[in-house]
């Protein structure tokens, strides 16, 4: 009987160490083929060089130019989330009465549930049109649509995260804030939000992480130009969107340009990584507030 | 105006500004749905989830689509479901107090956050290439089951976590072994919060993209996969390729399968939120 129950104590742990093995292994591989690939390609050119041409006969590799159009589209995307989010959050925890909060939050998560190649067709073929009727100069492929759908999706993340957070805030702060007679946006504002602030940051750190590694709404309305720029027209190419263009090329295995999308992979990872580091940190600090 | 007057109007002003945020959400929800359903609708048809791939937009269907997504999850549900639940419950039951446990979750909160791409590189290199599987169904189920693990651990962990003290405690005292207890006593309990978070976890690989595209999986399949080794592609894939074509007649094909996907995860994710009611009512009651 022991001997069992020991059989499936350690079964039951090796499911567990799978998730290990699994990080291991993502280390391993971005590591192993991003060596090779530095090996070739000095490191300070990978991020000095302003262009980003691997599969061209003038070889440059200046991740820059990725860098550049996954930030611009983050950054339209947090333009979008943001505040909408924050002020759908303040409204569902401090404004409307409950029924209504249990109605919408989940309406509005189903936006975090649409399969994201859904979002790219309406990028592409909704959004695009529509603003080019506004900007007639406005590239077919852009920054801008992908960034302000990618902004719908992540919108979720911001104000659920955030009206669980607000949430959280003790009853006797809203009271005291009412009592010494303050509005409900000055009790928002002044007291719940600076209150709730880690856990409302720890929602738009995911956010941005989830806005980083989305793929296939820039894959399919941002372009697959790789260029420094900040003009929200223009398109642009992200580093998820380069990762995919190189999958479906038939691009020699084992060759310089196949190692591009490791160089690629590990440079995404390095920020998604700190960016959900940050956010397990910024959250340990708010729960030692409350406790 | 004093203060407090002005101060009340801002309010007020907010209350409106809010309403519209909010309502702007929902709205957009509703373009999207309308957008693709005044694009899509006429297009679906038998026909349409009978027919295999073809150069002739009108001639297009799901069919090869549909039959691959099928295997992919089937594949996916049996590799991922009993290796995520059983490390949420060692997480919860046994590990919790040594160190090993700890280093596992935050090394699973840092896995939630790895973008799913990065785990198509992962499948690509490890399963595709080093194990040989090529760019099969196996390859695939093993990509995404790694990928939706995260979800099904930290939610089996959350229904267990769930389950009365009191529960476990009658059926140790009554001299039951401690995996006694949790198959016969904390399994049955917490059924209903991991099978919502299983449902959910699928809902998750069915609209999964990015990661199938770079580990191989074909854009034009003309043909059932009939094994775990087959060439496969899914609906996303499908509509992926067809978004991108410029001819009008294959983004109504796109259109109309975005339908289908649509129906698939809401269908999905309406069950899981079904049984999550359901089963919090019966925990509390």
């Amino acid at each position: 009987m022991r001997i069992r129950e020991k059989i499936i104590e350690g079964l039951l742990f090796l499911c567990s160490a799978i998730t290990v093995l699994t990080t291991f292994g993502i280390l391993f591989v971005l590591l192993s083929e991003s060596i090779k690939f530095f090996s070739e390609v000095s490191i300070i050119d990978f991020l000095t060089d302003k262009e980003w041409t691997p599969l061209f006969a003038d070889k440059q590799f200046g991740i820059m130019s990725l860098v550049s159009g996954t930030l611009l589209t983050t950054f339209i995307a947090i333009l979008v989330a943001l505040p909408l989010g924050l002020t759908i959050a303040v409204y569902l925890n401090e404004y409307a009465d409950r029924r209504f909060t249990e109605v919408v939050k989940p309406i509005l998560e189903i936006l975090a549930s649409i399969p994201t190649v859904v979002y790219g067709f309406f990028a592409l073929l909704f959004v695009t049109p529509m603003l080019q009727q506004a900007f007639p100069s406005m590239s077919g492929f852009n920054a801008l649509s992908a960034g302000l759908v990618m902004g719908v999706m992540i919108l979720p993340y911001v104000s659920s995260l955030s009206e669980d957070a607000l949430r959280a805030v003790p009853k006797s702060l809203r009271e005291a804030a009412y009592g010494m007679g303050s509005t409900k946006f000055q009790t928002a504002f002044r007291v719940m939000i600076p209150a709730a602030s880690s856990g409302i940051i720890v929602s738009v750190i995911l956010a941005i992480s989830r806005a980083i590694g989305e793929t296939m709404i820039v894959a399919i309305a941002a372009g697959q130009e790789p260029k420094l720029t900040l003009n929200p027209l223009e398109s642009v190419e992200t580093i998820t969107t380069y990762i995919v263009q190189v999958s479906m090329g038939d691009v020699p295995r084992d060759s310089l340009e196949y190692r591009t999308i490791f160089a690629a992979g590990i440079t995404l990872f390095v920020f998604t990584f700190a960016l959900n580091n940050i956010s397990v940190w910024v959250r340990k600090k708010y729960q030692q507030k409350y406790e | 105006m004093n203060s407090s007057q002005i101060n009340r109007i801002k309010d007020q002003l907010f209350r409106i500004f809010a309403i519209l945020c909010t309502a702007a959400g929902i709205l957009v929800l509703g373009v999207l749905l309308y957008d693709v359903c005044s694009k899509g609708l006429d297009r679906l048809s038998w026909e349409f989830l009978a027919n295999l791939p073809s150069r002739f937009p009108e001639k297009s269907g799901i069919y090869t689509a549909l039959y691959g997504m099928v295997w992919l999850l089937v594949l996916t549900i049996l590799i991922s479901f009993p290796i995520g639940i059983g490390a949420g419950l060692y997480l919860e039951e046994y590990g919790k107090r040594n160190r090993m446990a700890r280093f596992i979750e935050v090394n699973i909160s840092n896995l939630a956050g790895v973008p799913s791409v990065i785990y198509g590189i992962l499948g690509l290199q490890i399963f595709n290439r080093m194990l040989h599987l090529g760019n099969s169904l196996l390859t695939g189920a093993l990509t995404l089951a790694l990928l939706i693990l995260p979800v099904i651990i930290v939610s089996t962990r959350e229904a267990v976590k769930a389950v009365p003290k009191s529960l476990r405690e009658a059926s140790l005292a009554l001299g039951a072994t401690k995996w006694q207890t949790i198959r016969r006593v904390v399994l049955p309990s917490s059924f209903g919060g991991i099978i919502t978070g299983l449902i959910l976890s699928i809902s998750r690989a069915v609209g999964e993209t990015a990661p199938l595209i770079v580990i191989g999986a074909l854009v034009y399949v003309p043909f059932v996969p009939r094994g775990p080794m087959d060439e496969f592609t899914v609906l996303p894939i499908q509509i992926f390729n067809w978004t991108t074509r410029p001819q009008q007649g294959f983004v109504i094909n796109a259109a109309a399968a975005i339908i289908v996907l649509l129906i698939f995860t809401f269908f999905l994710n309406g069950i899981a939120v079904y049984l999550r009611n359901r089963w919090y009512r019966k925990l509390k009651g």
